[in-house]
């Protein structure tokens, strides 16, 4: 692809560098990173909070953790894992590379996308606080009605939990309004709908799955919130209330929620495949159709998580066929993955490595959930291990797997090295092994009747041979965290002496025709795309290989401007909800203030 | 709908499932007395024939999809010299294929599931009712029929259907064991059921299976099957001093296996214990047959009328052994921490040993 070169051009651009740069930005890679960074960082407070757990169940009838620490661990570690974890993980690729995909300078808002990153922060801050005053939300992650009202739950763990759930829900909306705006209207041109790369479809879907799934847990949360603070009924038996429309309402959320952190694994996944495999996804059309047919599908199966709640039987046979029924888009996916690998040259870098790993496990994570399909069975597997087994395989087998597959991928890219290939197998290897041994045996001690969410099990059940075997494979998996976090550390301290190309992988979409890491504007002149696969079809035109393209100075491009309005509106937003905690009224007109001035004032400032 | 039986299968299928079945359960450190895999009932046994099947089938993918994949990592990995493979773009044929196959075999599961859906839903007629009510930590059991209440230790006729309704009267729970075949989820305010008939003698355990607070993995439950006469003999037990017989007036009585005359001499365990039982605030959170609170129905804690001849303390914590009784009696908090057990004051040994005569003395 031609660049513009300018002789003399520096070797590296005058970013910005320094604290305030980073707390000013509004670069939406600058945000993936920040993104990046601090969703892994609650992953791996998650993840102790797993190991402590697995430590805890080791034994029967240990007294390692108390059972109301317990239920604190296993709460803020489903809470931690989805709303701290996988979701930032996936947004930090949303953030990066979705314009670079679509041939964009940047995101539709730039500074909502900043704003949005502030306000995940200051949410997962808020929700872990909770540790320092020992009130850590434990009515589970899914928090269901009545337990989580005032009578059952007087403490401020719940409270912690609602608001702090709320404030993470603004983030999401606010990004998936920026993602979706984004896809639809900052496309360079040529770059039609059917020629995007399956990541950008797959995140299409996902901010759609967002944009209608939040507002429901938001209902949901501002009913239970004013049934604590302000003495509502809407859960509350003794006064009419049921609890049931909490859970109706939650799994309106909770199944898309589930889609939410699966899909963008999807699409990670069918653009490592091709590349890995040097030939294009198969079947382009199917997995555009089959990814918004199980979004479409996601919105009519909530109630397969109500199966023990005596619905009657033609609520279970409909949710039970339409459950059903989503396998087979699923299925379709799986067998072009495979249609892709099959008859291609496969490499097995550490990229492909996960990926690989992840339709392994995903397979399997799919099967158990077709099990759960059928009510009948699943009045033994429902609130057993045998669901932890089938969500884990999914999440972590799933979504885990493709993120970290994404970010081996990925990182030459963004930090211009490669990450060490030796490692990263060493960090497959022991992962794969630690994840298997982990949640397969799960499948069994719950088929053997070991309810979920215990702090403890009897002796004499038959459990402890098994949940020995999950605890040394949990041990595995938190190693294998540390090899990664070694990879990261020595291959980025070894970055001045290993650049990265620009396309170190033979990729097929445009991230890869830009210098590693990108400047500042992503493309010196914006692209034209005339085909899918456009790297590729631009390298079979000139013979295969393209020149390694040149920095440039970048003069008039013209880029937004940094701003530190949108964390002063984040702020605005946090000290609001505090006030349902805390304080009350004062701070929710402060909050309310607060975020209107950052409001305007971003609203007024000149955009640059 | 007509009550059609179950259908027999071939001996070979049969044979084939039973074997997986045991190779499941030889895995990784049997015996399993809580399994799901050893179905002991007509409800179960459907329950177990459904899920076989999502078995069968989930098996059969399982080594067909991993077995491709297997094969093209090993096939179609990366070679030195290899040229560009063919860049293939998708196949419409294919695509319909394993549409149409995975659609097919899920109807194979669908069918057999909602059938069972119904199939469980219709309630056999002639059944004998038991209430079953969830309390944070603790199961209470009524049956009305025979006018028994108890906790945490339910008791049934082999060979009768049973059908229980669930409730709960504080938050959320399950009642589920498993060899029994469902859990349902207890709500307030409303009742879920399910049912079941038995032949198989003997305690079975099971759990909550709804997270409800601190002690959730501390609330077991058992269901002891009895022959028709040694339940009947139970339920005669049982209803002395039952607050849904004559509202649980009954008068103190010495030990049943004494000799001693109805009217209880005035320093015998039963007297003390009773004495013991008031001034300690039992009576505050539980009934007990020949006290005031004899004919309460709705209390935090189990009726402990008949406590003495229970297996389990604590819903399935401990063994019923005096030793244990005391353990409880001496720090109920130390034992479930989190319990709504908080005595007023700690009792001195002396009360304790009172306390535990007396309590096992109510057989």
């Amino acid at each position: 692809m031609a660049t513009s070169v300018l002789e003399h051009a520096p070797a590296r651009d005058h970013e910005a560098s320094g604290l305030w740069s980073w707390i000013t930005t509004v670069d939406h890679k600058r945000i993936g990173i920040l993104y990046g960074a601090t969703a892994f960082l609650f992953l791996l407070l998650g993840g102790l909070e797993a190991l402590l757990i697995r430590w805890q169940l080791a034994k029967p009838e240990n007294t390692f953790l108390s059972p109301e620490t317990y239920n604190q661990l296993f709460t803020m570690h489903g809470t931690t894992m989805i709303f701290l974890g996988v979701m930032p993980l996936s947004a930090m690729f949303f953030n990066y590379f979705i314009p670079l995909h679509i041939g964009a300078r940047d995101v539709a808002f730039p500074r909502l996308n900043a704003f949005s990153y502030w306000v995940f922060l200051l949410g997962g801050l808020f929700l872990n606080s909770s540790f320092l005053v020992g009130a850590a939300p434990d009515a589970g992650w899914f928090g269901y009605a009545n337990l989580t009202s005032k009578q059952y739950s007087p403490g401020m763990n719940v409270d912690f939990w609602v608001i702090g759930l709320q404030i993470l829900g603004i983030a999401s909306l606010a990004a998936a309004v920026n993602f979706f705006v984004t896809i639809i209207n900052l496309r360079a041109p040529g770059m039609k709908l059917m020629r995007m790369p399956m990541f950008v479809w797959m995140s299409l879907v996902t901010q759609m799955l967002l944009l209608l799934a939040f507002p429901v847990i938001t209902v949901a949360l501002i009913f239970l919130m004013t049934d604590r603070v302000f003495g509502t009924h809407f859960y509350v038996p003794a006064y009419g209330g049921d609890p049931t429309l909490w859970q109706h309402l939650f799994w309106i959320f909770g199944h898309p929620e589930v889609y939410i952190l699966i899909l963008p694994a999807f699409g990670i996944v069918s653009e490592i495949l091709p590349v890995f495999s040097r030939k294009p996804l198969f079947g382009y059309a199917a997995m555009v159709f089959s990814g918004s047919f199980i979004a479409f599908l996601g919105f009519g199966v909530w109630s397969h998580h109500m199966f023990a709640t005596g619905m009657g039987p033609v609520a279970d046979s409909v949710f039970s066929v339409l459950t059903m029924l989503i396998a087979i888009p699923t299925g379709v996916k799986i067998f072009n993955w495979l249609g892709t690998i099959w008859g291609g040259s496969i490499q097995f870098k550490t990229p492909m490595l996960f990926a690989l790993g992840f339709l392994f496990q995903f397979i399997i994570g799919g099967l158990s959930g077709v099990m759960h399909a059928s009510p009948p069975a699943d009045l033994q597997q429902t609130d057993t291990y045998f669901v932890v087994a089938h969500f884990h395989y999914v999440l972590f087998g799933g979504s885990i797997f493709a993120l970290i597959a994404g970010a081996y991928y990925w990182f030459p890219k963004m930090f211009g090295t490669l990450l060490s290939e030796r490692i990263g197998k060493v960090h497959f290897w022991l992962a794969f092994i630690g994840m298997n041994l982990t949640f397969f045996p799960m499948h069994f001690v719950g088929l053997h009747g070991m309810p979920r969410r215990v702090y403890t099990y009897p002796a004499g059940l038959g459990f402890e041979l098994m949940n020995q075997i999950e605890t040394v494979g949990a041990m595995i998996l938190g190693f294998s965290f540390l090899v990664f976090i070694y990879n990261i550390w020595i291959s980025m301290r070894g970055r001045a002496e290993h650049p990265a190309p620009a396309d170190p992988w033979n990729g097929a979409t445009l991230e890869w025709s830009i210098p590693s890491p990108p400047q500042a504007f992503n493309f010196a002149e914006i692209p034209t795309v005339s085909a899918r696969d456009e790297l590729w079809h631009q390298k079979q035109q000139r013979g295969g290989t393209l020149p390694e393209p040149q920095r440039v100075s970048g003069a008039g491009i013209h880029m937004p401007n940094p701003s530190y309005w949108p964390l002063v509106t984040a702020v605005g937003v946090l000290v609001f909800f505090l006030g349902f905690m805390m304080v009350g009224w004062p701070l929710n007109v402060a909050g309310g203030l607060l975020t209107a001035l950052g409001a305007f004032s971003w609203a007024f400032e000149p955009a640059g | 709908m007509s009550f059609r039986k179950v259908p027999s299968w071939p001996a070979r299928r049969r044979v084939w499932l039973s074997l997986l079945a045991v190779a499941l359960l030889a895995a990784c450190g049997g015996p399993f007395p809580q399994s799901t895999l050893i179905p002991k009932g007509d409800f179960a046994q459907m329950v177990d024939e459904v899920f076989m099947t999502t078995v069968k089938w989930a098996v059969l993918v399982f080594v067909l999809v991993e077995g491709a994949l297997l094969y093209a990592i090993f096939r179609f990995r990366a070679k030195p010299g290899d040229k560009q493979p063919e860049q293939t773009h998708g196949n419409t044929t294919i695509e319909v294929i394993w549409t149409v196959i995975p659609a097919a075999i899920l109807a194979f599961i669908a069918v057999p599931t909602v059938r069972t859906i119904f199939r469980t839903d219709e309630m056999p007629a002639g059944a004998m009712e038991i209430e079953v009510i969830g309390h944070q930590w603790w199961w209470e059991f009524r049956y009305p029929e025979q006018k028994v209440v108890t906790a945490n230790e339910m008791h049934v006729p082999a060979g009768k259907t049973v059908l229980v309704k669930i409730r709960t009267a504080d938050v959320l729970h399950s009642f589920w064991v498993p060899q029994f075949g469902a859990k349902r989820d207890a709500f307030p305010g409303k009742y879920t059921h399910f049912w079941f008939k038995t032949d198989s003698l003997g305690s079975f355990t099971g759990q909550c299976a709804e997270f409800c607070g601190t002690q959730h993995g501390r609330m077991g439950s058992l269901v002891v099957v009895q022959t028709p006469q040694d339940f009947d003999q139970w339920v005669a037990t049982q209803q002395v001093g039952s607050p849904l017989v004559n509202n649980g007036v009954v008068a103190v009585v010495a030990p049943a296996d004494s000799a001693a005359p109805p009217t209880a001499p005035a320093d015998s365990v039963m007297i003390k214990g009773q004495q013991e039982f008031m001034a300690g605030g039992c009576i505050g959170c539980h009934a007990m047959a020949g006290t005031p609170t004899a004919g309460v129905l709705a209390f935090v804690g189990p009726n402990l009328s008949h406590v003495g001849s229970r297996q389990r303390l604590a819903a399935g914590m401990l063994v019923n052994t005096p030793e244990n009784l005391a353990l409880w009696l001496r720090d109920p908090q130390k034992v479930k921490a989190g319990s709504l057990m908080k005595l007023p004051h700690q009792l001195t040994e002396e009360q304790i040993s009172v306390l535990v005569a007396y309590l096992r003395a109510h057989q």
